[in-house]
């Protein structure tokens, strides 16, 4: 019962999270978000975003210690986000995390949001197995990751060499006149909808393609030209088909891609992670396909999938608990942070 | 009472300790002044850690923050702001928020400084050091006032009169805060003077994604 107590922050995005875990028990997830203040933009607006992330910042930790019933004095380690991410906004998380690690005497640990996406699967399913392969699916990134340890090795296996999963969701959302973000509205408009009616493309899928490397850009596109050729001949957009028949697109590639990483590394567990890993059909087809590899799957609850706080403590707790020297006094952000850096 | 002051509303970071009390105003026990650039996240901590070392004193000795609230360029503003919030947040100590400005020189002046975009933070002063006008923004041919002028020398040219070299210091920090000091249940929350308003404008129409 005295695993440590971690205080984490994430503020990449347009979420301000303040998360609270002992050792992998998650005790708070408190958030805030800006994300209605952006809906107009049709995108996340950085300044905006930072604003948001500076007003929200106490009123959130004084939620989460609520949330977790413990006083500040209580925590002994503190974890932050320290990229990638939009500067401005990673920068509020950081220097917060550095001033209330500074203020209780703490150890600091600047971490990386891709690993924290992974990490935070062990609040609900317990340690990793190690190694496993991790798909990271969200609003900016598509990645397939091998894991070794996740405290300090994580290796980049592929990712997308244009849009990431998410983004194709919010641009085909737009297409089809469904609110941003896109994730879902599209979910939930597929589920009415028949998955095969349209033959929509598989990116990257030839056998002379990377293997792990994703593309959606060219599938984003065939959708648009396809309710574009609609429109102009004055037919109805059968939005709930075409929600189908792109979201099987996307997790028919995403998974396919996954399972043949599991296979080629001789690895038999998979998590996935970040925003898009909320998606129902995803989750379905992974589950099915992982089964019939004999692949363990793992996915967390979808409320833990998109940006928090508490997969930045889990990750945190991850590190305190493998020893790992915390972050140096001159942390910073970093907007482009390898994926191979866990903690810096 | 012993105060931490901070400050990252322009380029040289300020983080200061004094006495404080209603009756003998500001005793200066250490001051770091650290040219920062943008890098004030990374160096603003390793400076608090500087000027508590340097005095001899730690983090739980300190009874209340004031932050420069700006106005200044808006990340590194940002970081000045919610490091005094979270700081005093986590030892139950209050927090005040003064304009940047104020604590820049001293007696009648204008103050200017770095807006970037080719414009100028300004505000200007009495002679017994009460804030007259602003803070505002604007172009420093434009600003139309008779001076003297303190604070960054690169507008002198720009403004047509000579500009004193000064930066924020502790002194002025507490100086400026001195009223909510004196009663810090009346200190205004800590909200930053961007007087801009975000770079955004929403899309006029949606394009086709295919164009
Ligand atoms: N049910 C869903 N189906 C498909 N996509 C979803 C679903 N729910 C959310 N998403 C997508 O997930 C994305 C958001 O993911 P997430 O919260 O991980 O953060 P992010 O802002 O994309 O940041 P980052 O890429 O840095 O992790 C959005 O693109 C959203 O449309
Ligand atoms: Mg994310």
């Amino acid at each position: 019962m005295n695993e440590p107590i971690v205080l984490g922050f994430e503020t990449s995005c347009d979420e301000t999270g303040v998360g609270i875990v002992r050792g992998h028990t998650l005790l708070a997830d408190a958030l805030a978000t800006s994300m209605a203040e952006h809906e107009r933009f049709g995108g996340v607006v950085p300044e905006i975003a930072s604003r948001a992330h500076l007003e929200a910042m106490v009123p959130t930790v004084h939620r989460a210690l609520a949330d977790a019933g413990i006083a500040a004095s209580d925590v002994d380690a503190v974890a932050v986000t320290s990229g990638p991410g939009l500067t401005g906004a990673l920068l509020v998380g950081v220097a917060a995390a550095k001033a209330y690690a500074l203020a209780l005497g703490k150890p600091l640990y600047g971490v990386n949001h891709l690993a924290a996406h992974v990490a935070v699967d062990e609040l609900q399913h317990g340690p990793l197995a190690e190694p496993s392969i991790a798909m990271l699916v969200s609003g900016g990134h598509s990645s397939l990751l091998l894991v070794p340890d996740l405290a300090q090795e994580v290796q980049s296996l592929g990712r997308t060499i244009d849009d990431a999963a998410g983004e194709a969701f919010d641009k085909v959302a737009r297409v089809l006149g469904l609110p941003f973000p896109g994730g879902p509205p599209v979910d939930r408009a597929a589920r009415e909808g028949d998955a095969r009616a349209i033959a929509f493309p598989r990116g990257l899928t030839g056998p002379r393609d990377a293997a792990y490397d994703f593309s959606f850009s060219g599938l984003k596109t065939a959708v648009a030209r396809w309710v574009e050729a609609r429109e102009r001949a004055g037919e109805p957009v059968p939005v709930a088909d075409v929600a189908a028949s792109f979201q099987e697109a996307v997790a028919d590639v995403l998974t396919a891609k996954a399972v043949r990483a599991c296979r080629d590394h001789g690895v038999d567990h998979l998590v996935l992670g970040g925003g898009v890993a909320a998606n129902s059909r995803l989750r379905a087809l992974a589950e099915e396909r992982c089964a019939a590899a004999g692949i363990v799957l793992r996915v967390p609850s979808p409320r833990l999938c998109t940006d928090n706080g508490a997969m930045v403590a889990a990750l945190g707790s991850r590190l305190v608990a493998a020893g790992v020297a915390p972050s140096a006094p001159d942390l910073g952000a970093d907007s482009s942070l390898p994926i191979d850096v866990v903690s810096r | 009472m012993l105060v931490l002051a901070l400050d990252t509303a322009t380029p040289t970071l300020v983080a200061g300790l004094a006495r404080w009390s209603a009756g003998d105003g500001v005793t200066v026990l250490a001051e770091r002044a650290v040219p920062s650039g943008t890098k004030h996240a990374e160096l603003l901590t390793p400076a608090i850690e500087g000027v508590l070392a340097d005095a001899g004193l730690a983090i739980g000795a300190v009874e209340a923050v004031v932050t420069g609230l700006g106005p200044g360029p808006f990340t590194g503003l940002r970081v000045g702001v919610v490091t005094a919030a979270a700081l005093a947040d986590a030892r139950g100590i209050p927090a005040v928020g003064v304009c940047s400005l104020d604590a820049v020189g001293t007696g009648a002046r204008t103050v200017v400084t770095d807006a970037r975009r080719k414009e100028t933070y300004w505000a200007a002063y009495a002679t017994d050091g009460t804030r007259v006008e602003g803070p505002a923004v604007a172009r420093p041919e434009e600003l139309g006032l008779p001076g003297p002028f303190t604070g960054d020398p690169a507008f002198a040219e720009r403004l047509g009169a000579p500009v004193t070299p000064a930066d924020v210091t502790t002194a002025g920090l507490l100086r400026a805060a001195a009223p909510q000091l004196a009663d810090p249940g009346s200190a205004a929350p800590l909200v930053p003077l961007y007087l801009r308003r975000p770079d955004a404008v929403p899309p006029t129409s949606i394009k086709p994604v295919t164009r």
